[in-house]
Protein backbone atom coordinates (compact mmCIF):
# COMPACT_ATOMS: atom_id res chain seq x y z
CA UNK A 1 0.00 0.00 0.00
CA UNK A 2 1.44 3.39 -1.03
CA UNK A 3 1.24 6.22 1.61
CA UNK A 4 1.90 9.65 2.10
CA UNK A 5 3.53 12.41 4.94
CA UNK A 6 2.83 15.69 4.63
CA UNK A 7 5.32 18.29 5.58
CA UNK A 8 4.69 21.76 7.42
CA UNK A 9 7.00 24.54 8.83
CA UNK A 10 7.12 23.42 12.22
CA UNK A 11 7.04 19.18 12.00
CA UNK A 12 9.68 17.96 12.96
CA UNK A 13 8.94 14.49 13.13
CA UNK A 14 8.34 13.95 9.48
CA UNK A 15 11.46 11.75 9.47
CA UNK A 16 10.65 8.95 11.93
CA UNK A 17 7.17 8.57 10.43
CA UNK A 18 8.83 8.49 6.68
CA UNK A 19 11.35 5.90 8.77
CA UNK A 20 8.64 3.83 10.14
CA UNK A 21 6.52 4.00 7.19
CA UNK A 22 9.40 2.74 4.73
CA UNK A 23 10.40 -0.08 7.16
CA UNK A 24 7.55 -1.67 7.93
CA UNK A 25 5.44 -1.21 4.00
CA UNK A 26 8.96 -1.92 1.96
CA UNK A 27 8.34 1.66 0.22
CA UNK A 28 9.22 5.33 1.17
CA UNK A 29 6.43 7.35 1.11
CA UNK A 30 5.65 10.25 -0.93
CA UNK A 31 6.71 13.67 0.82
CA UNK A 32 3.83 16.40 0.35
CA UNK A 33 4.37 19.87 0.99
CA UNK A 34 1.49 22.27 2.82
CA UNK A 35 0.76 24.33 -0.53
CA UNK A 36 0.00 21.51 -2.42
CA UNK A 37 -3.76 20.90 -3.66
CA UNK A 38 -3.79 17.32 -5.85
CA UNK A 39 -2.44 14.98 -3.66
CA UNK A 40 -0.99 11.83 -5.28
CA UNK A 41 -2.84 8.43 -5.20
CA UNK A 42 -1.97 6.90 -1.68
CA UNK A 43 -4.01 4.69 0.81
CA UNK A 44 -2.62 6.59 3.64
CA UNK A 45 -2.12 9.85 4.28
CA UNK A 46 0.09 10.85 7.68
CA UNK A 47 0.27 13.97 9.20
CA UNK A 48 3.24 13.81 11.40
CA UNK A 49 3.90 15.62 14.87
CA UNK A 50 6.00 18.29 15.71
CA UNK A 51 5.83 22.53 16.13
CA UNK A 52 3.60 23.65 13.19
CA UNK A 53 3.71 27.56 12.66
CA UNK A 54 5.22 27.57 16.37
CA UNK A 55 2.27 26.51 17.66
CA UNK A 56 1.27 30.31 17.55
CA UNK A 57 -2.55 30.63 18.06
CA UNK A 58 -3.61 27.45 18.95
CA UNK A 59 -1.88 23.87 18.36
CA UNK A 60 -2.40 23.01 15.07
CA UNK A 61 -4.52 26.24 13.85
CA UNK A 62 -3.08 27.58 11.18
CA UNK A 63 -1.78 24.84 9.74
CA UNK A 64 -5.25 23.11 10.00
CA UNK A 65 -5.80 26.36 7.07
CA UNK A 66 -3.33 25.35 4.94
CA UNK A 67 -4.35 24.78 1.10
CA UNK A 68 -2.77 20.78 1.74
CA UNK A 69 -6.01 20.10 4.24
CA UNK A 70 -8.67 20.90 2.37
CA UNK A 71 -6.94 18.25 -0.23
CA UNK A 72 -6.96 15.78 2.54
CA UNK A 73 -10.53 16.71 3.85
CA UNK A 74 -11.44 15.48 0.04
CA UNK A 75 -9.45 12.18 0.41
CA UNK A 76 -10.97 11.64 3.68
CA UNK A 77 -14.47 11.45 2.19
CA UNK A 78 -13.32 9.24 -0.97
CA UNK A 79 -12.18 6.75 2.14
CA UNK A 80 -8.40 7.23 2.18
CA UNK A 81 -6.96 6.58 5.18
CA UNK A 82 -5.88 9.48 7.49
CA UNK A 83 -3.77 9.52 10.60
CA UNK A 84 -2.32 12.22 13.08
CA UNK A 85 -0.03 11.66 15.86
CA UNK A 86 0.62 14.31 18.30
CA UNK A 87 0.60 17.82 16.25
CA UNK A 88 -0.63 16.02 13.28
CA UNK A 89 -3.95 15.14 16.02
CA UNK A 90 -4.04 18.52 16.93
CA UNK A 91 -3.88 19.65 13.48
CA UNK A 92 -7.12 17.63 12.29
CA UNK A 93 -9.03 18.51 15.45
CA UNK A 94 -8.27 21.90 14.31
CA UNK A 95 -9.50 21.43 10.70
CA UNK A 96 -12.50 19.72 12.21
CA UNK A 97 -12.25 16.36 10.21
CA UNK A 98 -12.20 15.14 14.33
CA UNK A 99 -14.61 16.05 17.29
CA UNK A 100 -13.42 18.04 20.55
CA UNK A 101 -10.04 19.76 21.30
CA UNK A 102 -6.85 19.57 22.70
CA UNK A 103 -6.03 21.57 25.97
CA UNK A 104 -3.16 22.25 27.53
CA UNK A 105 -2.13 19.59 29.64
CA UNK A 106 -3.60 19.57 33.13
CA UNK A 107 -0.45 19.87 35.01
CA UNK A 108 0.93 22.61 32.73
CA UNK A 109 3.94 20.75 32.12
CA UNK A 110 5.36 19.14 28.81
CA UNK A 111 5.49 15.53 29.46
CA UNK A 112 8.03 13.43 27.48
CA UNK A 113 7.85 9.81 28.65
CA UNK A 114 6.52 6.60 27.81
CA UNK A 115 2.92 5.12 28.66
CA UNK A 116 0.58 2.77 28.64
CA UNK A 117 -1.92 2.76 25.80
CA UNK A 118 -5.17 0.42 26.14
CA UNK A 119 -6.74 -0.69 22.91
CA UNK A 120 -10.32 0.18 23.25
CA UNK A 121 -11.14 -0.69 19.68
CA UNK A 122 -9.43 -3.26 17.78
CA UNK A 123 -11.87 -3.28 14.96
CA UNK A 124 -10.77 -0.19 12.77
CA UNK A 125 -8.28 0.06 10.20
CA UNK A 126 -5.48 0.96 12.18
CA UNK A 127 -5.78 -1.52 14.78
CA UNK A 128 -6.57 -4.55 13.40
CA UNK A 129 -3.60 -6.23 14.65
CA UNK A 130 -4.24 -5.59 18.22
CA UNK A 131 -6.79 -7.01 20.51
CA UNK A 132 -9.30 -5.35 22.22
CA UNK A 133 -8.08 -4.44 25.77
CA UNK A 134 -4.53 -4.98 24.82
CA UNK A 135 -2.37 -2.78 26.39
CA UNK A 136 1.09 -1.19 24.39
CA UNK A 137 4.24 1.07 25.55
CA UNK A 138 4.10 3.83 23.69
CA UNK A 139 6.07 7.07 23.78
CA UNK A 140 4.20 10.69 24.21
CA UNK A 141 6.01 14.09 23.96
CA UNK A 142 3.42 17.22 24.09
CA UNK A 143 2.29 20.08 26.02
CA UNK A 144 -1.54 20.27 24.61
CA UNK A 145 -2.47 16.57 24.99
CA UNK A 146 -5.32 17.17 27.14
CA UNK A 147 -8.55 15.97 25.44
CA UNK A 148 -12.31 18.17 25.49
CA UNK A 149 -15.40 17.22 24.00
CA UNK A 150 -18.49 18.24 25.60
CA UNK A 151 -20.58 15.85 27.10
CA UNK A 152 -22.97 14.82 24.77
CA UNK A 153 -20.36 14.56 22.08
CA UNK A 154 -18.33 12.29 24.07
CA UNK A 155 -21.31 10.28 24.90
CA UNK A 156 -21.42 9.61 21.15
CA UNK A 157 -18.51 9.28 20.87
CA UNK A 158 -18.15 6.28 23.32
CA UNK A 159 -21.17 4.46 22.46
CA UNK A 160 -19.75 4.73 18.26
CA UNK A 161 -16.47 3.21 19.83
CA UNK A 162 -15.00 6.14 18.43
CA UNK A 163 -12.14 6.13 21.63
CA UNK A 164 -9.37 4.07 20.02
CA UNK A 165 -6.93 4.31 22.49
CA UNK A 166 -6.98 5.48 26.51
CA UNK A 167 -4.08 5.94 28.74
CA UNK A 168 -3.96 3.30 31.01
CA UNK A 169 -3.00 1.86 34.06
CA UNK A 170 -2.49 5.53 35.38
CA UNK A 171 -0.99 6.87 32.77
CA UNK A 172 -2.73 9.21 31.83
CA UNK A 173 0.03 12.30 31.63
CA UNK A 174 -2.51 15.34 30.74
CA UNK A 175 -5.46 14.98 32.28
CA UNK A 176 -7.74 13.93 29.44
CA UNK A 177 -11.15 13.31 29.74
CA UNK A 178 -12.03 9.89 30.50
CA UNK A 179 -7.80 8.94 29.80
CA UNK A 180 -8.74 9.01 25.85
CA UNK A 181 -5.33 9.44 23.96
CA UNK A 182 -6.55 8.73 20.58
CA UNK A 183 -9.83 8.70 18.75
CA UNK A 184 -11.73 8.37 15.03
CA UNK A 185 -14.11 9.73 13.00
CA UNK A 186 -17.73 8.27 12.85
CA UNK A 187 -16.96 6.78 9.09
CA UNK A 188 -13.82 4.94 10.87
CA UNK A 189 -11.06 6.59 8.23
CA UNK A 190 -9.44 9.51 10.24
CA UNK A 191 -7.62 8.54 13.15
CA UNK A 192 -6.21 11.10 15.62
CA UNK A 193 -3.83 10.17 18.21
CA UNK A 194 -1.00 11.80 20.66
CA UNK A 195 1.03 9.13 21.47
CA UNK A 196 3.83 8.26 19.26
CA UNK A 197 3.53 4.43 17.89
CA UNK A 198 6.62 5.86 14.83
CA UNK A 199 8.97 5.62 17.72
CA UNK A 200 8.80 2.13 19.17
CA UNK A 201 8.80 0.01 16.13
CA UNK A 202 11.97 -2.17 16.37
CA UNK A 203 14.21 -4.26 18.44
CA UNK A 204 16.50 -0.50 18.50
CA UNK A 205 13.55 1.55 19.88
CA UNK A 206 13.42 -1.24 22.80
CA UNK A 207 9.93 -2.07 21.57
CA UNK A 208 7.42 -2.32 18.88
CA UNK A 209 4.22 -2.28 20.47
CA UNK A 210 3.96 0.76 17.62
CA UNK A 211 4.18 -1.66 14.79
CA UNK A 212 0.62 -3.35 14.57
CA UNK A 213 -1.16 0.39 13.60
CA UNK A 214 1.40 0.61 10.69
CA UNK A 215 0.59 -2.75 9.81
CA UNK A 216 -2.94 -2.26 9.91
CA UNK A 217 -3.23 0.72 7.87
CA UNK A 218 -0.63 -0.62 5.79
CA UNK A 219 -2.06 -3.51 5.07
CA UNK A 220 0.87 -5.57 6.00
CA UNK A 221 -0.56 -7.88 8.45
CA UNK A 222 0.17 -11.40 8.02
CA UNK A 223 -2.78 -13.30 7.83
CA UNK B 1 -9.09 52.91 9.72
CA UNK B 2 -11.46 51.06 11.64
CA UNK B 3 -9.71 49.68 15.27
CA UNK B 4 -11.65 46.62 16.50
CA UNK B 5 -10.37 44.56 19.34
CA UNK B 6 -11.32 40.87 19.38
CA UNK B 7 -11.63 38.92 22.72
CA UNK B 8 -11.66 35.27 22.55
CA UNK B 9 -12.58 33.16 26.04
CA UNK B 10 -13.20 29.62 27.00
CA UNK B 11 -16.59 28.07 27.32
CA UNK B 12 -17.95 27.79 30.40
CA UNK B 13 -17.02 24.00 31.66
CA UNK B 14 -13.79 23.68 29.43
CA UNK B 15 -11.05 23.16 31.67
CA UNK B 16 -8.66 25.93 32.08
CA UNK B 17 -5.04 24.89 33.72
CA UNK B 18 -3.93 28.12 33.07
CA UNK B 19 -6.61 30.34 34.66
CA UNK B 20 -6.41 27.59 37.56
CA UNK B 21 -2.10 28.45 38.17
CA UNK B 22 -2.82 31.85 37.95
CA UNK B 23 -5.82 31.62 40.31
CA UNK B 24 -3.64 29.70 42.77
CA UNK B 25 -0.64 32.37 41.96
CA UNK B 26 -2.68 35.23 42.95
CA UNK B 27 -3.76 33.74 46.16
CA UNK B 28 -0.37 32.77 47.03
CA UNK B 29 0.76 36.95 46.98
CA UNK B 30 -1.95 37.26 49.70
CA UNK B 31 -4.78 38.64 47.14
CA UNK B 32 -7.93 36.79 49.34
CA UNK B 33 -11.11 36.85 47.94
CA UNK B 34 -9.90 36.08 44.12
CA UNK B 35 -12.68 33.78 42.61
CA UNK B 36 -12.25 31.79 39.55
CA UNK B 37 -9.42 33.21 36.75
CA UNK B 38 -10.34 32.06 33.36
CA UNK B 39 -7.64 32.80 31.25
CA UNK B 40 -8.56 34.33 27.22
CA UNK B 41 -6.99 35.90 24.06
CA UNK B 42 -7.66 39.74 23.18
CA UNK B 43 -6.04 40.54 19.51
CA UNK B 44 -6.54 44.39 17.82
CA UNK B 45 -7.06 44.32 14.43
CA UNK B 46 -6.42 47.55 12.43
CA UNK B 47 -8.96 47.45 9.01
CA UNK B 48 -7.85 49.52 6.35
CA UNK B 49 -11.86 50.27 5.89
CA UNK B 50 -14.72 52.65 6.17
CA UNK B 51 -17.67 50.82 6.38
CA UNK B 52 -18.30 49.32 9.89
CA UNK B 53 -20.73 47.06 8.33
CA UNK B 54 -18.58 45.39 6.53
CA UNK B 55 -15.88 44.90 8.66
CA UNK B 56 -17.82 43.54 11.48
CA UNK B 57 -18.84 40.67 9.41
CA UNK B 58 -15.64 40.12 8.59
CA UNK B 59 -14.10 40.04 11.63
CA UNK B 60 -16.70 37.55 12.44
CA UNK B 61 -16.22 35.52 9.94
CA UNK B 62 -12.47 35.64 10.81
CA UNK B 63 -13.48 34.23 14.14
CA UNK B 64 -15.34 31.69 12.87
CA UNK B 65 -12.52 30.64 10.51
CA UNK B 66 -9.10 31.42 12.18
CA UNK B 67 -9.26 33.30 15.29
CA UNK B 68 -11.50 31.20 17.78
CA UNK B 69 -12.05 27.53 18.28
CA UNK B 70 -15.45 27.55 18.86
CA UNK B 71 -15.75 23.79 20.24
CA UNK B 72 -14.05 25.19 23.04
CA UNK B 73 -13.82 29.08 22.82
CA UNK B 74 -16.56 32.01 22.71
CA UNK B 75 -15.44 35.68 21.06
CA UNK B 76 -16.96 39.15 21.77
CA UNK B 77 -15.94 41.93 18.62
CA UNK B 78 -15.99 45.72 19.98
CA UNK B 79 -15.73 47.68 17.21
CA UNK B 80 -14.29 51.66 18.09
Amino acid sequence: MKSAVVQLPGLNRDRDMIAALTKISGKAPVTVWQTETELPDVDLIVIPGGFSYGDYLRCGAIAARMPVMQAIREKAEQGVKVLGVCNGFQILLEAGMLPGALMRNASLKFVCREVKLEVANAETAFTRAYAKGQVLRCPVAHHDGNYFADAETLKAMEEQGQVVFRYAEGTNPNGSMNDIAGVINAKGNVLGMMPHPENLIEAAHGGSDGRGLFASALDVIAA
Amino acid sequence: MIKARVTVTLKNGVLDPQGKAIEGALGALGFDGVGHVRQGKVFDIEIDSADKAKAEADLKAMCEKLLANTVIENYTIALN
